[in-house]
């Protein structure tokens, strides 16, 4: 299901400061896609997640979820509505005083569940998140990784079309981050269910994003498929979080001078970079040394990154840039290291 | 009084007034006090049922009548007292005073144990579409259970303290007893064997409170 959002904003209110969390903005999410949203601290993207199940009113503008201007709803008929818009959290949220099985239990008494069907999907659910083991542990003597887990089962009892992801994996080490990934990607998937996660890790974004959208000082400032944003940021903080995942830094010992420079090459697909390599090693009287090289995955498609040092004579090193420049697939980044 | 022999028939009927006290006072308190504490928190709560004028009004209610000096407190609906339970002294007309005095006590203090249930999980549940009915049954009481046991025990304890000053209109009591007979006639044994029995009667209540919140966590 689609979300829509038509020039929302929020503006908090503490004592006589405003603190305008979320500029106008307008943003539409497609059926069955995972859109990523992706800033640092305070850039206003939990407040964009939870203005899309109303968990924060709106300062201004409407949020349309599928068919429903949920801006407009009675309080008891978004409650409803609510049931079918699932919500992971960073800290999980779980009922800890009660079982895993419980605490599924309670969003089906929720939504007035047929009692007698009960017991059957909780198992359905701990199935599909692989607990089917761990029914009747209480929910505070689980792992991190185990109480996500049940975050997803409970927010999937009620077939919601939606799932939003508030930093679902932040308090997770990176294997368990995975897992869950793998498991919110399948769920996407198989079921179709179109899912919002917000975090501040590229990690997240790479791995699972269809689409991300770039979050800064209450404001989307980049937004698009996830592989185009990567392989070409615009903004300053996009490049941050490309930088953040290639970790690419000129080492300090080199002086660049007009003679030895440290060029930065990206692959947009699996382009032998051993080839490429051995071309311009073989076709420029250049002495070139490779500083840095690394091919990250974004949603299954390569990018790869590669730096190095060239010193010999100016003419050569242009050249060298020219043929760069109009090789296929090739294009030198500038804003790395 | 100078032996045992003298003093047991007394203290046994104190025992049994002051239990006849606490027991009365301690229902109407859960009764009336869980409910209101229970007001006091989801009207104050943005994601809840927050209603400021309702919310204020009851913790005005609830800050007069907890700002009585109980005495006064007694005195002042000692008609009311008298009007609803039929009789102008006793044990019975007592715990009507003790029981006005521990329920705004009790709805303090469960409105203070909701405080310790994480928002997150209120947030999770409003998430999920749950009534409020059902946040409170399944959420924010067995998520407090644990501090409403001790509230428990803590207004037990204190109706304990509060049934002494009951002895104005003729309660009795255990602590009546040591003011009666302890004080005013400085009889030394009574006093002393009722201060006594006092410490221990709070001791078993306290241990018992914790055991029963212990229990309540571990599950
Ligand atoms: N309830 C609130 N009252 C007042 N200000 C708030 C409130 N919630 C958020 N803010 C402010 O709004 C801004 C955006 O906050 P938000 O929580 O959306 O950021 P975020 O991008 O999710 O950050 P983080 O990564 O730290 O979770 C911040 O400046 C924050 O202080
Ligand atoms: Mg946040």
């Amino acid at each position: 299901m689609s979300i829509q959002l038509n020039n929302v904003s929020k503006t908090y209110h503490l004592k006589g400061r405003n603190v305008e969390a979320l500029k106008p903005t307008s943003l539409k999410v497609e059926t069955g896609e995972i859109f990523g949203l992706i800033g640092y601290s305070g850039a206003g993207k939990s407040t964009l997640v939870r203005l899309i199940n109303l968990l924060e009113k709106p300062s201004t503008g409407t949020v349309t979820v599928g068919d429903d201007n949920l801006t407009e709803l009675s309080s008891k008929d978004l409650r409803i509505r609510r049931q079918k818009i699932g919500m992971i959290f960073q800290q999980f949220n779980l009922i800890e005083s009660k079982t895993v099985y419980e605490n599924i239990e309670f969003v089906l008494k929720a939504s007035k569940y047929n009692k007698k069907d009960v017991p059957a999907r909780i198992e359905e659910l701990l199935n599909l998140v692989g607990l089917n083991d761990k029914s009747s542990i209480n929910a505070a003597n689980l792992s991190g990784g185990q109480k996500q887990r049940v975050g997803i089962a409970r927010a999937l009892a009620n077939n919601p079309d939606i799932l939003l992801c508030d930093e679902a994996t932040s308090a997770l080490d990176p294997d368990t981050t995975k897992s869950i990934l793998n498991l919110l990607k399948s769920i996407n998937r198989t079921l179709g269910i179109t899912i919002v996660i917000i975090t501040h890790e590229m990690e997240v974004i790479k791995e699972i994003a269809d689409r991300v959208g770039v979050m800064s000082a209450g404001e989307i400032i980049e937004i698009g498929d996830t592989y185009n944003v990567f392989s070409h940021p615009k903004e300053e903080i996009t490049k941050d979080f490309v930088q953040e995942i290639y970790n690419f830094e000129v080492p300090s010992q080199i002086k660049e001078t007009p003679e030895n420079q440290v060029i930065t090459i990206q692959f947009l697909s699996e382009n032998a970079e051993e080839n490429y390599l051995n071309q311009l090693y073989r076709d420029f009287e250049l002495s070139i040394s490779i500083l840095n090289g690394r091919i990250e995955y974004i949603k299954e498609k390569p990018l790869g990154f590669l730096m190095f040092q060239v010193s010999g004579k100016v003419e050569e090193i242009e050249r060298l840039k020219t043929h760069i420049d109009n090789s296929h697939g090739i294009e030198r980044v500038g804003y790395i290291g | 009084m100078d032996n045992f022999s003298q003093l047991w028939p007394l203290l046994y009927r104190a025992l049994l007034e002051t239990a006849l006290m606490v027991s009365i006072s301690i229902f109407f308190a859960v009764l009336i006090g869980l409910p209101l504490g229970i007001l006091l928190y989801i009207t104050q709560h943005p994601l809840l049922f927050k209603i400021k004028p309702l919310n204020a009004t009851l913790g005005w209610l609830v800050n007069i009548i907890r700002s009585f000096p109980f005495i006064i407190l007694i005195v002042a609906i000692m008609p009311f007292a008298t009007w609803l339970v039929n009789a102008s002294h006793g044990p019975v007309f007592a715990s009507v005073a003790l029981s006005i005095a521990a329920v705004p006590l009790f709805a303090r203090l469960v409105e203070s144990s909701f405080n310790s249930v994480k928002d997150g999980v209120i947030e999770a549940s409003i998430a999920g579409g749950a009534p409020i009915y059902l946040i409170v049954t399944d959420v924010l009481l067995p998520e407090a259970k644990k501090s409403i046991t001790q509230a428990i025990t803590l207004t037990i304890i204190s109706i304990i303290a509060f049934s002494a000053t009951a002895g104005v209109v003729g309660g009795g009591g255990v602590g009546d007893l040591a003011i009666r007979y302890g004080y005013y006639r400085y009889d030394t044994l009574t006093m002393i064997v009722t201060v006594i029995v006092l410490v221990i009667i709070v001791q078993i209540v306290q241990w018992a409170g914790d055991f029963i919140s212990n229990r309540a966590e571990e599950r």
